[in-house]
């Protein structure tokens, strides 16, 4: 029961670094390497707020969410779009964007080691106990699944019922008859590269008042944030939702059941199951 | 005169997701024989041509090569077992020669030459077909007739037991078109077995023994040109009710 | 073989005796050089047997040659040195040719993913079994196999992979690598079988980086697997291939040579700074020169052989 209601609670944190990471895939058609990154930028963000400024740490949202929103539309304006432009077909667009993040999230590392060294860092706030269902569990797990509940809800809604979110969905099934349709698709990729980049960095904000990080630990969350895409369908907001979930609750039973060292091992082997037996993830279309 | 069945196509449909492309058709090709396959566009032709090449898998029904069922078979497969074929939208090899274009037909197909044999036969298909002075040309100087005339040279490097053409003369200038006919004209006295789609009428009267009809993923009518051009369902699809 | 190709093959040997005499120079710090030099090569030219003709990033490297290097550290003592070089070869295309048939049939996307993160994966099983079944977490590798030995094997190694590169270039399965290369739905419809080509490249690739691997295991003496499964000598290999080139045989070791160069001089002189050069590298290639410096010299003369022929 215990792992049960960990495992979801983890796996609704979860669900915010793999929304950023849809948006940009599902939508921009851009893997994002340097996802992993953003999130630990909103992390420090949040931990410099905290311990420098005493303040709230969520308040760093207040300039962090912006802040990344530009600095995703930047990165997709000038760094990714010439990709886009010059790539002869997707699979060429694909290994370009690969390398280019890469080189993205390594340059990112680099920049945060220089500003804030490579210690690890952590800060204790709603630290108290929670109970449900009888059993403690950390406030700030339960505040943090609450909050990105709240922003995959909003984004949902905002992906189903806006006409703006219409536009974006019709660029993720398919950009070349969505331009025909007088969307404009180099904007909305623009657009859900830089809110994907955005929740990203909410996200870290929320990790961050219950997870240890550094300056390295991106590449992990990023790793994850793939796997729950792919899991759960690349371009499907409930997908992602459910595929976070699932993750969550395979990784909380593997470490309370068989080892805490061996979660991304969990993660691996779901993540080879549904490759062997449904790649199109749970809520994906199949290629004909 | 042989009689015999090459290739048999039985009930075969195929949808993509609430579109069906394919309805239930049926239709049989004589050895030797030049198939038409006609019909306004969307009628679902080349979704036919892509489902007996194996580059789409039938949602229903099967499809016979020779007796043999290559209807669940992957594309590699099919080709080996004698289905070659050329593209709407012309592919060839960019980074290779013209020679080696050809080649990759020859080596993998049933064939399986290799080396100087391998040579020899491709620069023949290149003969064949009015290109075998441009051998060690890159494609990328390549007209779009040429490029054609390579594909299908690539085709025959497999020494098809079927010859699929997808609109091969679509494109072309009434001089290259007049090339064209020509080409396929000479196949057909070769003894080749081959399906046509097309839309130029001239090649169809000229070039095709028989001739099977689409529209909107169905079969609405077979026979022979003039019996087919002449049918009221046919002319109703293309011209419209009018004009039947 | 032509008169050129015969001429190209002596010149070729000739330059692998000459290096072989290296060790005889008597300077610790070349031999030193030359191991890192040779290792690297090898490691980035059958990355680049693969990943050149087909595209497809692997960042699996690493995980090889830890399997290697445990291979021997495991092994030593009770099998017979070549013995187990034979063996971590065997694991290496064992374990190529079970992430191959996992990951080669979907698209380049989902390969890249999953060998990135393949190492980590790896280290976490091996730490988990030596901590729950033998007990301690590191090896002791103690031979009596020298430098010298270590360089003069790798230098086999990278003899063995040029040839082996050039074979299979001139062989059905190098030209139908090129075909999926230029275009993967004509590869089918020419009775090619993809995935299987792929996976036979791939699994020569995990074959060298697990000798390459089980070569060096000897030099730290001690292995842990935080050491021998690093993320960044996947991504140093990655970096080194496509820098010289990866779509001929000779290009990785253009990149490999500044490379490990300017990698000693700036491990040296700023530390951590090791891993924002990794980010510049990788930028670099993507916007600037993305068929490696090979690629660039090739248009480079292309266009100056255009020139001259139209004058």
């Amino acid at each position: 029961m215990d792992i049960l209601i960990t495992g979801l609670l983890l796996g609704a944190t979860y669900s915010l670094i793999a929304m950023g990471l849809n948006l940009q895939y599902g939508v921009a058609r851009i893997m994002n390497l340097a996802n992993g990154e953003m999130l630990v930028a909103g992390a420090f963000a949040a931990f410099w707020v905290y311990t420098a400024q005493s303040a709230n740490p969520f308040a760093a949202a207040l300039f962090v969410v912006p802040g990344a929103f530009v600095l995703n539309w930047l990165i997709y304006r000038y760094l990714l779009r010439p990709l886009v432009r010059r790539a002869k077909n997707r699979g060429m667009l694909e290994v370009d964007t690969i390398l280019a993040t890469f080189g993205m999230s390594f340059a990112f590392v680099g920049i945060m080691l220089l500003a804030f060294g490579g210690g690890y860092f952590t800060y204790s706030y709603l630290a108290e106990p929670f109970p449900i269902f009888g059993s403690p569990f950390g406030l700030n797990r339960v505040v943090a699944s609450l909050i990105a509940a709240v922003i995959c809800g909003l984004l949902y809604v905002w992906i189903h019922g806006t006409r703006t979110g219409m536009a974006i969905r019709a660029v993720a099934v398919d950009p070349a008859a969505a331009g025909l349709v007088a969307i404009d698709v180099p904007r909305m990729s623009a657009l859900s590269f830089a809110l994907g980049g955005a929740v990203t960095a909410a996200g870290g904000i929320v990790l961050s008042t219950f997870l240890t990080m550094d300056a390295s630990v991106g590449v992990v969350f990023t790793m994850k944030a793939l796997i729950i895409v792919i899991m759960g369908g690349v371009g499907d907001v409930r997908g992602t939702i459910i595929a976070s979930l699932i993750l969550g609750l395979a990784e909380t039973a593997v470490a309370t059941l068989v080892d805490p060292g061996m979660t991304l091992a969990a993660a691996y082997l779901l993540f080879v199951l549904v490759l062997l037996f449904r790649p199109q993830g749970l809520f994906g279309r199949r290629a004909s | 005169m042989p009689e015999k069945t090459v290739l048999e196509v039985q009930g075969v449909s195929k949808r993509f997701g609430g579109l069906v492309a394919v309805d239930g058709l049926s239709f049989a090709v004589r050895e030797n024989e030049v198939m038409g396959l006609i019909g306004p566009n969307g009628s679902g032709k080349t979704t036919v041509i892509n489902l007996v090449s194996g580059a789409l898998r039938p949602s229903e029904g099967e499809i016979y090569l020779d007796e043999d069922m290559i209807s669940e078979r992957p594309a590699r497969a099919i080709a080996r077992a004698g289905v070659a074929r050329t593209f709407q939208l012309v592919r060839v090899l960019p980074s290779l020669t013209v020679l080696e274009n050809v080649l990759a037909g020859a080596v993998f197909g049933h064939k399986r030459l290799w080396g100087r044999a391998a040579r020899k036969f491709a620069l023949r298909q290149l003969e064949r077909v009015g290109m075998a002075h441009a051998a060690h040309a890159p494609t990328a100087s390549l007209t779009y007739i040429d490029e054609k005339r390579i594909e299908l040279a690539r085709a025959l490097a497999s020494d098809p037991r079927i010859l699929l053409l997808d609109e091969w003369l679509a494109g072309l200038n009434p001089t290259e078109l007049q090339v064209g006919i020509a080409l396929i004209r000479s196949l057909r006295e070769e003894g080749r077995t081959i399906v046509l789609v097309e839309h130029v009428m001239d090649a169809i009267r000229s070039l095709c023994d028989r001739c099977v009809v689409m529209n909107g993923g169905a079969k609405i009518a077979e026979g022979t040109p003039q019996e087919t051009l002449a049918d009221r369902e046919v002319i109703r699809a293309y011209l419209g009710e009018q004009n039947a | 073989m032509t008169r050129r190709e015969a001429g190209y093959f002596v010149l070729v040997a000739a330059a692998f005796a000459v290096l072989a005499c290296l060790p005889f120079a008597g300077q610790s710090y070349l031999l030193t050089l030359g191991v890192g030099i040779a290792m690297y090569t090898v490691l980035a030219t059958s990355w680049a047997l693969f990943s050149g003709p087909t595209h497809y990033i692997s960042l699996a490297t690493a995980a090889f040659y830890g399997i290697g290097a445990y291979v021997v550290a495991g092994g030593i003592g009770t099998l017979p040195y070549p013995a187990l070089l034979a063996l971590a070869g065997v694991a290496g295309a064992v374990a190529a040719a079970l992430v191959g048939l996992a990951t080669l049939r979907l698209s380049g996307v989902y390969f890249v993913i999953f060998t990135l993160g393949l190492a980590e994966l790896i280290r976490q099983i091996v730490t988990w079994v030596q901590n729950n079944f033998t007990g301690s977490r590191g090896m002791y590798v103690l031979t009596d196999i020298t430098e010298q030995g270590i360089y003069w094997q790798l230098l086999a190694l990278a003899a063995a992979v040029y040839l082996i590169g050039w074979q299979v270039a001139r062989s059905r399965l190098g030209f139908a690598l090129r075909i999926i290369g230029n275009d993967e739905v004509v590869a089918a419809h020419v009775g090619i079988h993809s995935a299987a080509a792929k996976l036979a490249l791939f699994v020569v690739c995990g074959v060298f980086a697990a000798m390459v691997g089980a070569i060096m295991a000897p030099r730290f003496t001690y292995i842990e697997p935080s050491i021998v499964f690093t993320p960044e000598l996947s991504f140093q290999v990655v970096i080194m291939a496509l820098l010289g080139g990866a779509h001929r045989l000779w290009g990785p070791l253009v990149g490999v040579i500044p490379f490990t160069i300017l990698w000693e001089l700036i491990a040296a002189r700023f530390p951590g700074q090791t891993i924002l050069l990794l980010g510049i590298a990788f930028l670099l290639i993507v916007y600037l020169i993305p068929n490696g410096v090979v690629g660039r010299i090739e248009s480079a003369l292309r266009a100056t052989g255009r020139k001259t022929s139209h004058a």
